[in-house]
């Protein structure tokens, strides 16, 4: 167990600035992802961090210790890859042990650690296959039990569910989180799965364009995103934004309720909302439609529990309201998040 | 999913469509096969049993009538010291410079395979070899192995490892002369044929093992940069058993070429010296079959090359059927 850190950490490949500039503090025991899309970066930060890349600039420590020189053996690191990089050619038991066979450890005590590793995945069973006589999830635990094996100071996971079908990565999701748990490693975790990321993060670091664009909590993230970037990277369907003059609003899809459903609201903001499309998909319903805005209109998506039975046809305007509490505020230029500006309610034309 | 629906036709077609012999697969197959089988009939098949009824008669080109079948050939060729010679060579010479090939090719492969300021061009020079035919390439070795104007001895007597021309008292470290006469000495010939040998197939078996290596994932590389290991461990481990198929078919072919090769030794040293201490199995059975005219001795003399390529074949047949499985 051991913090990592990491400080002005650069890669750049000829013109290209893959990483530039990521100062990160993984705590001790924490569950830390890195999240953005394709390109952004986060693996090749993950790849320095385990020594298999080299940075242009910057320093990485491990509990304390300057890394920046040693080769990955001696980070006590351990990867778990997307594609799982078992060796095809070895048995589940060889591959759980061999990373130990380089520790130079005599037999017995490999077998030991091999069975420990195999119980805790319930792999026991599979231990004289061979990798590819294994399901996906069969093999994402062997590669889970390699990497555990050695006893790491840090785990390193690159997209290890992306593999799964959708119906496995959930319970996935929720056995690594109680083995991360368990073990109390300190853990990095890269993804482009912004549900992964809340769901399994103590915090989450977005990254884009080679820097973090915001570090926080999963909840931090979703209330308060620092910038546009964020606020549309995170959520399933993401933030809406709507120009008002001189900044960017930006509100949940859940958060913007027919008038007549959303009477808690504190401070109401009325919208008139356009309603081109509605998708039913059981325990919600998916409205597209149009709002005004300072660029004429804009398209926005709301989303309303199914207990909300009123009737919304496609089509037609609704009265519609967004508690006032729960809007983002964005500067047009920069981007990023400001504090909130009083802004008048235009005066809505309403038809439902 | 649905099947897309047969869109229905609302009138029924009476006639029935005329029908083209191209349109026929059994025709057209035939058609496109039968160039590729009469060359394989003519050019190998024919010639094959042709080998096989000389092999076991006892034609000359003086007399070339099949007219007896005889085992004396066979006991004839046997019993020659100089088929003896041959038959030894042709194993010594493939096993050596397998041998050695197979350490060099995966060597240069691995190198060529890291990244290296101007690596397209050692590359090229690499491949070169194989892009040369086998006889120029032979002839080239020839004016390098000279007698007199050997540039290997020409470098050689500068590092001092022969004797200066025209200098008195200096002392060769290797011999003691001013030439090393490569094609001269039963032993520096067969080290030279080697030598040529592993010159020729180098290239192809190292691009086959270059092959081998990009195929394997750089996650596994990760992975053992990760879980550790040396350089060695690396190599015994987990390059090379995940390189054992692409091995296998570079030694297979790098046996096939060396064992049924005669243009290195025809062209460097005509089986010499002193005769025939040098000679393979095909160059004896052209020597034997058509310059001395004996044809059945020279098919008899072939045919033990059979068993060797007929192991290859096999193993080669299982390889493909292999890969088409998985």
């Amino acid at each position: 167990m051991a913090v990592v850190e990491t400080r002005g950490l650069k890669k750049h490949f000829n013109d290209v600035k893959a990483v530039d500039g990521v100062d990160l503090t993984i705590q001790e025991g924490e569950f830390l992802v890195l999240l953005g899309p394709s390109g952004c970066g986060k693996t090749t930060t993950m790849r320095m961090i385990a020594g298999l890349e080299k940075p242009t600039h910057g320093e990485i420590y491990i509990g304390g210790r300057k890394v920046n020189d040693l080769p990955p053996r001696a980070r006590k690191v351990a990867m778990v890859f997307q594609s799982y990089a078992l060796y095809p050619h070895m048995t589940v038991y060889n591959n759980i042990g061999f990373p130990l066979k380089a520790e130079k450890l005599d037999k017995n005590a490999i077998q030991r650690k091999v069975e420990w590793a195999a119980a805790m995945f319930n792999i026991g069973h599979l231990l004289r296959r061979k990798p590819r006589q294994l399901s996906g999830g069969e093999r994402q635990r062997v590669a889970l039990a390699r990497a555990v094996v050695r006893e790491p100071d840090v785990f390193l996971l690159d997209e290890p569910l992306s593999n799964l079908d959708a119906k496995l990565r959930a319970m996935a999701r929720d056995e690594l989180k109680q083995f991360q748990r368990q073990l109390g490693v300190t853990t990095l975790y890269v993804t482009h799965d912004q549900i992964e990321a809340m769901g399994m993060g103590d915090r989450v670091a977005v990254m884009s364009g080679g820097q973090v664009r915001q570090l926080g909590t999963p909840q931090e993230l979703y209330r308060s995103p620092a910038d546009t970037f964020v606020a549309t990277f995170l959520g399933s369907p993401p933030m809406n934004l709507v120009e008002k003059d001189t900044c960017i609003l930006g509100f949940h899809p859940e958060h913007i309720l027919p008038a007549d459903v959303h009477r808690e609201a504190r401070d109401p903001l009325h919208i008139a909302f356009q309603v081109t499309r509605v998708e039913y998909l059981g325990s919600e319903r998916f409205l597209y439609g149009l709002v005004d805005s300072s660029k004429g209109q804009t398209k926005i998506v709301t989303t309303i529990p199914s207990i909300v039975t009123l009737p919304i046809e496609a089509g037609r305007t609704y009265d519609f309201v967004v508690d006032r509490h729960d809007l983002s505020f964005f500067d047009k230029k920069t981007e990023l998040r400001i504090t909130p500006v009083p802004f008048a309610e235009e005066p809505s034309s309403v038809g439902g | 999913m649905s099947a897309p629906s047969v869109p229905q036709s609302s009138q029924v077609i009476e006639e029935t469509p005329r029908t083209y012999w191209l349109d026929s697969e059994r025709f057209l197959s035939i058609v496109m096969l039968s160039p590729a089988a009469v060359y394989v009939l003519l050019l190998v098949g024919i010639p094959f049993v042709l080998a096989i009824l000389f092999a076991f008669s006892d034609v000359t080109v003086g007399d070339p009538t099949l007219d007896h079948f005889t085992l004396d050939t066979f006991q004839r060729v046997l019993t020659d010291p100089n088929f003896q010679r041959a038959l030894s060579n042709n194993v010594v010479f493939t096993l050596i410079s397998q041998a050695i090939m197979v350490v060099l090719a995966n060597v240069l492969a691995v190198a060529l395979t890291r990244n290296f300021p101007g690596k397209w061009f050692v590359r090229f020079l690499i491949l070169l070899p194989w892009a040369t035919p086998i006889a120029i390439g032979a002839i080239g070795w020839l004016w390098m192995f000279d007698s007199v104007y050997s540039p290997i001895d020409w470098i050689f007597r500068n590092l001092g490892l022969l004797k200066q021309i025209g200098v008195t008292g200096q002392v060769g470290i290797l011999k003691n002369a001013t030439n090393m006469y490569w094609l001269g000495e039963p032993g520096l010939a067969m080290f030279s044929v080697i030598l040529v040998q592993i010159w020729r197939m180098l290239p192809m078996s190292t691009v086959i093992i270059m092959a081998g290596l990009t195929s394997i994932s750089p996650d596994i590389r990760d992975a053992v940069q990760i879980d550790g290991v040396g350089w060695w461990r690396e190599w015994r481990e987990v390059t090379l058993p995940l390189l054992r198929p692409i091995l296998l078919v570079a030694m297979l072919f790098g046996i096939i070429f060396t064992f049924t090769d005669m243009t290195v030794v025809y062209v460097l040293t005509r089986g010499g010296p002193p005769p025939n201490t040098t000679q393979v199995l095909a160059s004896w059975a052209f020597i034997k079959g058509i310059q001395s005219g004996n044809l059945s001795e020279g098919a008899a003399t072939v045919m033990f090359m059979l068993p060797v390529l007929l192991g290859v074949a096999l193993v080669m047949l299982r390889i493909a059927r292999r890969t088409e499985v998985s």
